[in-house]
């Protein structure tokens, strides 16, 4: 039963689905940008808490698909305590998983988000993935508006 | 249900012999756009390999000959709506080219600052946007008839919304979100009594019901030819030759004019004012075919099959736990629109096209229905003639076993 679709939904994506991490608003954010693909009405609300150039905290509200909750879930987890350079060169790894060659990519860099590589057989479904991540690279840039992936 | 030739209806389809995923194609999004029978892909083939040269044009053996294949598909759209006249029928590009041309057209003709265009709640961006726009133009103001949780409209509400400043009523005669069929014959009455002319949105309808313009008494009624197994990039308007007679040309160029100097332009009679430019000429020669193909079966038996369908498909649905019908209502096309609770509509697209089973996931170009339902999208089961009991059974147990898998 949905043996093809392993790589794509691994069982870190339906944990991260049903129990998303950091999900809450954060009412001292210092960052906060909507994140809005029009395609599929994934919506989401990205808080940011810096210290200098440090995300010492990352939450997010909203609703999405199993793998753009779980994309923002894991992300939120892996870009506490990275400088700005770090979380920015960990969104162009991401990106290059999701959508660039592969042996591009730095997996140590990347860690836990590998779960997530499986996307790239599904085009379609890059967005969902990448959702976050564009909603992260705007907030890092402290852009306040909302940005859309569509 | 035994009666209906659904299986040799299948073998002209030869798309529905395709495996995906190295799974049988269970094709069950036909609101977006339906396959072609194995006589309408003859008939192009055949227009580009005997028939084919410009059209209106030519003194040449082949330009008479496609100019007759070319026309003769206009009598069989004017014969298939039973319209009083081949001059009522102007090929467009889709429903979408149809409206915007009426948006342009009599739009800018008839409707100024302060005037209202009425519309209703579950209309598709194809019958929203281009009047948004001429209103933005004219200072119009449009209106929208608001629709019930069980996804039909409050009709007392659309009546009401009807004042003298209403213009033209546009509504869609069945909702592709929701596969609800609209009750048009009293819209229709409800704004004759006010003189107001009424356009009907046709793309979703066309291909599930007869449709009889004189009948109806529209002014304006619109389709794509894809939704109705002929080619994609070609549709049908149809309006009544006075209207269509009073109201300017919308592309200016070659075959829409009779004479033209560097100071004036006489334009051309009906419908070919409306048809700038070289037409699409195989793929009307197709819509001719798919027209033929499906008088052949008989409109009539295609509605009550797939009544059938659809019937049989809500009350599987009904029995899934955690499943929401969008749209549950008596008076509807053969579309299942659904969510599950917890579960994405795109999880459930990718999910069920592993099995083979194509469905639509998303918004369905109708953004205002997906947020008065409070869902950022719907998964979408929309059937067609050549759709199976057998298949709806794959697909309801395709929706299981994803329930069970997202636990």
């Amino acid at each position: 039963m949905f043996d093809d679709l392993r790589d794509l939904y691994q069982e870190v994506i339906f944990d991260h689905n049903r129990n998303p991490r950091n999900f809450h608003i954060m009412e001292n954010a210092d960052r906060k940008v909507e994140g809005f693909n029009p395609l599929c009405g994934d919506r989401l609300t990205l808080f940011l808490k810096m210290e200098g150039d440090k995300i010492i905290d990352a939450s997010f509200q909203g609703s999405g698909c199993a793998i753009s909750t779980a994309s923002v879930s894991l992300m939120t987890e892996i870009v506490k305590g990275k400088t700005e350079a770090e979380a920015d060169a960990l969104f162009h790894q991401f990106h290059e998983m999701t959508t660039g060659k592969e042996e591009m990519i730095d997996l140590e860099a990347i860690g836990k988000l590998a779960v997530l590589a499986g996307v790239r057989e599904y085009p379609a479904r890059v967005k969902c993935a990448t959702l976050a991540w564009h909603t992260l690279d705007a907030a890092l840039k402290n852009e306040q508006a909302s940005i859309s992936t569509e | 249900m035994t009666t209906f030739p659904v299986e040799k209806i299948r073998a002209d389809f030869p798309i529905l012999q395709e495996k995906i995923r190295n799974k049988p194609l269970v094709y069950l999004d036909n609101a977006a756009s339906c396959q072609k029978p194995q006589q309408v892909i003859d008939s192009i083939v055949h227009c580009y390999s005997h028939e084919y040269a410009n059209v209106h044009r030519g003194v040449h053996t082949l330009s008479v000959k496609a100019t007759d294949r070319y026309e003769g598909a206009r009598e069989k759209v004017k014969d298939f709506i039973n319209a009083k006249s081949t001059k009522e029928i102007i090929f467009v590009r889709g429903a979408t080219e149809a409206i915007n041309l009426v948006a342009q057209t009599f739009g800018k003709a008839n409707i100024k600052a302060g005037d209202e265009i009425l519309i209703t709640a579950m209309e598709h961006h194809s019958n929203i946007v281009p009047w948004q726009m001429l209103c933005k133009e004219t200072g119009a103001v449009l209106k929208v008839a608001p629709i019930d949780l069980q996804g039909e409209l409050i009709f007392t509400e659309f009546e009401k919304l009807i004042s003298d400043k209403t213009k033209l009523v546009s509504v869609v005669h069945m909702s592709n979100a929701l596969g609800t069929i609209n009750p048009v014959e009293k819209i229709i009455a409800a704004a004759k009594a006010k003189n107001i002319p009424v356009l009907l949105d046709g793309a979703q309808a066309i291909p599930h019901m007869s449709v009889d313009v004189q009948a109806l008494d529209c002014d304006f009624y619109v389709f794509s030819g894809h939704k109705l197994y002929a080619p994609s990039g070609i549709g049908v308007l149809y309006g009544k030759q006075a209207l269509l007679e009073a109201m300017p040309p919308y592309q200016g160029g070659g075959d829409m004019i009779r004479k033209v100097t560097f100071t004036e332009t006489e334009y051309n009679t009906l419908p070919y004012k409306f048809e700038a430019g070289t037409p699409n000429i195989a793929d009307v020669i197709g819509m001719g075919a798919a027209i033929d193909y499906l008088n052949e079966i008989g409109m009539d038996k295609i509605a009550a099959y797939e009544a059938e369908l659809l019937a049989y498909a809500t009350e599987q649905a009904r029995q899934i736990k955690g499943l929401r019908i969008i749209g549950d209502n008596n008076h509807k096309g053969a579309i299942l629109s659904f969510v599950l609770d917890k579960i994405h509509p795109h999880d459930i697209g990718t999910m069920l096209d592993s099995l083979g089973i194509a469905i639509r996931a998303g918004h369905h170009c109708a953004m205002p229905v997906m947020d008065f339902f409070e869902v950022p999208a719907t998964a979408r089961a929309s059937f067609a003639m050549y759709n199976t009991k057998e298949e709806i059974d794959v697909l309801m147990a395709g929706i299981e076993d994803l329930i069970k898998i997202f636990g």
